[in-house]
């Protein structure tokens, strides 16, 4: 028989050890997947974590990498700083929409202009946009004790129904037949994200992103309000004692990764995505809730999950195209490393004892 | 055109029933002292396995318990990480959502377009032919009287058994029920089963009969919905039926106001079921002594029996 004895301290080398271990298992059963699914699983598997990076094309899909990276590490980042506190914010992916749709109206506005003083206006309007989305539940939360879980995600479905709203109304291309997409923001350099070298996929939400893991790191690591952030979670009532406010708490925190969501989400409208419309949201949201939880919330774990995640990506478009395997064969690999890494997370905290039979 | 209070009534009860399904499930599983998040998951599961075998099969009977059996499968991934691993529930809510979705949507890749076997309306000895009790009341499809049998099923188990009074205790109190010798774990694995198991009803009922045909993310919500209901109905059976009804009211309400083109964007309109979720969560959170009094106090913490 199997028994869990519960450790003293979470074991260190478990911390760091199993998250691979769930990249192994989902390997292994994601591999019985694509058998079931009548494919050469060791093929499959060779597309989706080798290929993007060292395979045939990889120079055109590094670049894809670093563009799929960028917003999950921004967004995971906001978000690792609640999940400690046990402040639940999972509906990044609708601070992220309003991010875009506030900064990327901020631009529309302006044009054409060519100030150089417009881009950074449009990430400061994308952050507010996002924070404000992200305080709605923090408020909610604190005034009237309503479930941030529940809220935040109402929001992501309001907010896609306002993009909606705003590509088929005040926010669509004039000069687009009617088309529900604004207009795109290559068509004024000054509200363009471009790639900064061509063919790397560095764009400024890569620099961004690069800046921020510095930051979170120093801030978690070095500074009060990380360390405030990591009792808040570990030990709630100690933190109260500490003078730790609960309510500040979580208005911070929801409206930190609310902004962090929001700056992502500008720098894909502006970047990659192009414009405003009905597809733009992706799930980067949903996504970064793995990245977090696989890079142990931790600002360095994060950045390594972050392109992990973003491999799987760029994999699943090559599986995809390859093996003509639907868009969604991804999303259960990507569901799948979380329910494993759950699922072993048990050993940092507790260690397996087989019990013998006694023998007389 | 205008809006017949009848029709809408109708409508309503069917818009209703799939969250109402979903949501009584889940209120078990919250009184046996269990958080799960993954409603939307299972929800959407059971739409396309009940889709699937009730297309293949010609027959909506199929649809249904290959659903319930589904959603009872995804759960049992759930009850398996927080019961025996345990693992954070609200994580693991989290992780059952998106992998169902995803998977929901790799099943059902060549399943979209296609009208499933039609589920035969109820007819009661001529009641259904009554002018306005007729059609709103006496004239549905099966399983909206089983959905609201289920209600009184649940309310009966946990207010006159034993075994209901067992899992009150077990979400109350999992350590005084541990010591008067419950098995805590499997009362909430069974919970949590029954609960998927009535998602994933909930989601086939989406997919062979509210819409009824399958498209990707078709649940839209609504597992999340069924969660705030849950909270709306301060964990009593019967309100979860006035709570699902609202819902459905709101639903329905919408898309004919649409329909008649009133003079608001149809993106504005579909944020209103929405929207009324987050104002009747806080209307009902808002009282923190009464919310935290019918709560099951042992909701969402981590059951081990150290020795």
């Amino acid at each position: 028989m199997i028994k869990l004895i519960p450790r003293n301290q979470p074991s260190k080398s478990m911390i760091a050890l199993t998250p691979l271990i769930a990249v192994l298992l989902t390997m292994l059963v994601g591999g019985a997947l694509f058998v079931a699914l009548g494919k050469d699983p060791f093929a499959a598997i060779r597309m989706i974590f080798w290929d993007p990076l060292f395979g045939e094309h990889a120079f055109y899909y590094r670049g894809q990498i670093l563009i799929k990276a960028a917003p999950l590490i921004i967004i995971a980042l906001g978000l690792s700083f609640g999940f400690r506190a046990g402040i639940w914010n999972i509906g990044a992916e609708g601070q992220f929409i309003m991010g875009a749709i506030c900064g990327g109206a901020v631009g529309l506005a302006a044009y054409p202009s060519d100030s150089w003083l417009l881009y950074p206006a449009m990430v400061l309007a994308g952050a507010l946009g996002g924070m404000l989305w992200g305080l709605i539940p923090a408020f909610l939360k604190i005034r009237f004790n309503a479930n941030e879980i529940l809220v935040s995600l109402m929001l992501v479905y309001v907010a896609v129904n306002f993009l909606s709203g705003m590509v088929t109304g005040p926010l669509r291309n004039p000069d687009g037949f009617n088309f529900p997409e604004s207009r795109a923001f290559q068509s004024f350099s000054a509200a363009h994200n471009p790639e900064i070298w061509a063919g790397t996929g560095i764009h400024i939400g890569v620099l961004v992103m690069l800046g921020l893991v510095v930051g979170c790191y120093v801030m978690l690591t070095r500074h009060i309000f990380g360390f405030n952030i990591r009792l808040a979670g570990q030990a709630p009532r100690a933190a109260r004692f500490a003078g730790i406010s609960p309510n500040r708490m979580i208005m911070i925190c929801l409206g930190l990764s609310g902004a962090l969501a929001g700056m992502a989400g500008l720098f894909e409208v502006t970047g990659p995505a192009g414009k405003l419309s009905t597809t733009f949201p992706l799930g980067y949201g949903f996504t970064a809730i793995i990245v977090a939880f696989l890079g142990r919330l931790h600002p360095v774990g994060i950045f390594l999950a972050g392109l992990l995640l973003a491999v799987t990506y760029v994999g699943g478009d090559i599986i995809q195209s390859q093996l003509s395997l639907p868009k969604a064969s991804i999303q259960v690999f990507q569901g799948m490393l979380l329910f494993f890494l759950l699922a072993v997370d048990v050993l940092v905290m507790y260690r397996i004892q087989l019990l013998q039979r006694r023998v007389r | 055109m205008d809006i017949s209070a009848v029709a809408l009534i109708a409508s309503l009860i069917v818009a209703a029933t799939p969250i109402l399904l979903a949501a009584i499930g889940e209120l078990v599983v919250e009184k046996a002292g269990v958080l799960n998040l993954g409603v939307e998951g299972m929800m959407i599961i059971g739409a396309v396995v009940g889709f699937i075998a009730a297309v293949n099969t010609q027959s909506a009977f199929v649809g249904f318990v290959a659903g319930a059996l589904a959603g009872g499968a995804l759960s049992f991934l759930f009850a398996i990480l927080t019961q025996y691993l345990l693992s954070n529930q609200v994580a693991s809510g989290l992780a059952l959502t998106l992998f169902g979705l995803g998977l929901a949507a790799l099943l059902g890749h060549g399943y979209t377009g296609i009208k499933p076997p039609a589920s035969p309306k109820m007819e009661f000895f001529g009641l259904s032919e009554l002018p306005v009790l007729g059609p709103t009341v006496f004239h549905h499809d099966l399983m909206v009287y089983f959905s609201i049998t289920l209600v009184a099923g649940v309310w009966a188990f946990l207010k006159f058994t034993r075994a209901g009074l067992v899992l009150r205790a077990v979400g109350e109190n999992h350590d005084a029920a541990h010591a008067l010798g419950y098995k805590v774990v499997r009362i909430r694995v069974a919970a949590i089963l029954f609960g998927g198991a009535c998602a994933g009803l909930g989601g086939a009922y989406l997919s062979l009969i509210r819409v009824p045909q399958w498209t990707e993310g078709m649940t839209a919500g609504a597992g999340w919905i069924a969660l705030a209901i849950v909270v709306f109905a301060s964990w009593k059976p019967w309100r979860i039926i006035l709570g699902a009804y609202l819902f459905g009211g709101v639903t329905i309400l919408q898309l004919n106001l649409q329909a008649i083109g009133v003079d608001i964007p149809v993106s504005y309109l579909s944020m209103a079921p929405y929207l009324v979720t987050i104002v009747v969560l806080v209307i009902m959170s808002a009282d923190r002594a009464r919310a935290s009094l019918n709560a099951p106090a042992s909701l969402g913490r981590i059951f081990h029996a150290s020795n």
